[in-house]
């Protein structure tokens, strides 16, 4: 099957001033897509041809893996934007939040410690280890926590493309843009 | 001791239009200077440690990740700078040259075998052009390791070196490495890789 770039859920520059037009139309236009398209090449005749993208995630390893765990990656990321978004988790999200951190802004704390430490090009997520236990975990490169079957309910994207036209060397900075539109209405649907 | 962020031996505008003043500036000012920071961070926290960086970095493992990551980023820094010039004579020299064509044919195809290198290092990294005792090896290595590390896949003594980390290009080139690769033969400081590659001999 062909893998297509999905069309992002609002305008490239919906998410301004926090993250440009330009950081998305290169984000997503060019690093998405490109992805998209190597996996299509390297899947072309070999056993990955037919299957689903997570499945491919869960089996594949080297070229393969990158580009179909960044495939995904993505589509995750730029899935839980929006211009106005629901800032302050509710429900069973905010009860397992409080639960495991203590408070929105203790988790918020901690996964920004993380998403500023982690070394290189890479990830760092909110994810649900075991239903009602939720964690928050960095990944290398393309790596990914679904391949070993966590569940993944929110990430940021720590490549370094992700916010040098933006805010260069700033990584804290973007992290810290980034909350203003995060729509936690696309977390809690992910629970 | 403390290890301190050395001044380029031009200026900041020097490498337009291959590398932009605005990268120079960030890369070396931001980036390199936070490297040097971290790494007399981490080393405060120890009792003793040696003197130069090519001790340190041969015995890596026995370090802290701080070290490892915020060494290998001062070090790598330090010879980038060293290996890039305005006045580029664009093709090896010395005793360089002679080994370039003996272990890889032709320059060309040296060229080749070491854009691929860079290209395909997924992530953030570096490639490298290494001398194991006079012969001449292609590599690259993942963050800030380099090959002088006792933990790196890729070991010798480094003669070329290309950062390919994104914030070396993003700003002028965005996605697109290859031809910030391209770009990078045009600046390239081969008295000084060649000078490096003699030490090795």
């Amino acid at each position: 099957m062909i893998h297509e770039l999905p069309k992002l859920p609002y305008e490239l520059n919906a998410l301004e001033p926090w993250i440009s037009a330009k950081t998305l139309e290169f984000h997503w236009g060019k690093h998405h897509q490109t992805y998209v398209n190597n996996l299509n090449n390297l899947i072309k005749g070999t056993e990955f041809e037919n299957l689903s993208l997570e499945e491919i995630v869960k089996k594949s390893s080297g070229g393969i893996f990158n580009n179909a765990a960044q495939t995904w990656n993505h589509t995750f990321y730029f899935e839980q934007f929006s211009a106005n978004p629901k800032k302050i988790p509710e429900g069973k999200l905010k009860e397992l939040i409080d639960k495991t951190f203590g408070s929105l802004d203790q988790f918020k704390t901690e996964f920004n410690q993380l998403a500023l430490t982690l070394f290189g090009s890479g990830w760092t997520w909110l994810i649900e280890t075991t239903p009602g236990t939720l964690a928050i975990k960095q990944t290398s490169n393309a790596e990914t926590p679904f391949k070993n079957s966590e569940k993944c309910l929110l990430v940021i994207d720590v490549w370094e493309h992700a916010y040098y036209l933006d805010t260069q060397n700033a990584r804290a900075k973007y992290i810290e843009n980034f909350w203003n539109v995060l729509d936690f209405k696309v977390i809690e649907k992910r629970l | 001791m403390k290890f301190e962020l050395p001044n380029l031996s031009y200026s900041y505008d020097a490498l337009e239009p291959y590398i932009d003043a605005r990268t120079m500036e960030i890369h070396h000012t931001k980036h390199h200077m936070a490297y040097t920071t971290n790494l007399n961070n981490a080393l405060a926290e120890l009792k003793d440690y040696p003197a130069t960086m090519e001790e340190i970095l041969s015995t890596i493992s026995k370090y802290s990740m701080a070290v490892r990551n915020n060494g290998g980023g001062y070090f790598n820094h330090n010879l980038f700078w060293e290996l890039l010039t305005a006045k580029s004579s664009k093709k090896p020299v010395g005793k360089l040259a002679e080994a370039i064509e003996r272990d890889f044919g032709s320059f060309e195809a040296f060229r080749e075998k070491f854009n691929t290198a860079a290209a395909t290092r997924f992530g953030s990294g570096w490639a490298w052009l290494v001398s194991q005792n006079g012969k001449l090896v292609i590599g690259s290595t993942p963050n800030q390791d380099n090959p002088l590390m006792d933990i790196s896949e890729l070991k010798g003594n480094p003669v070329l070196a290309l950062d390919v980390w994104e914030h070396a290009y993003y700003l002028k080139y965005q996605n697109r490495r290859p031809e910030y690769i391209e770009a990078f033969w045009n600046i390239i400081n081969w008295e000084k890789a060649n000078e490096l590659y003699i030490k090795t001999l």
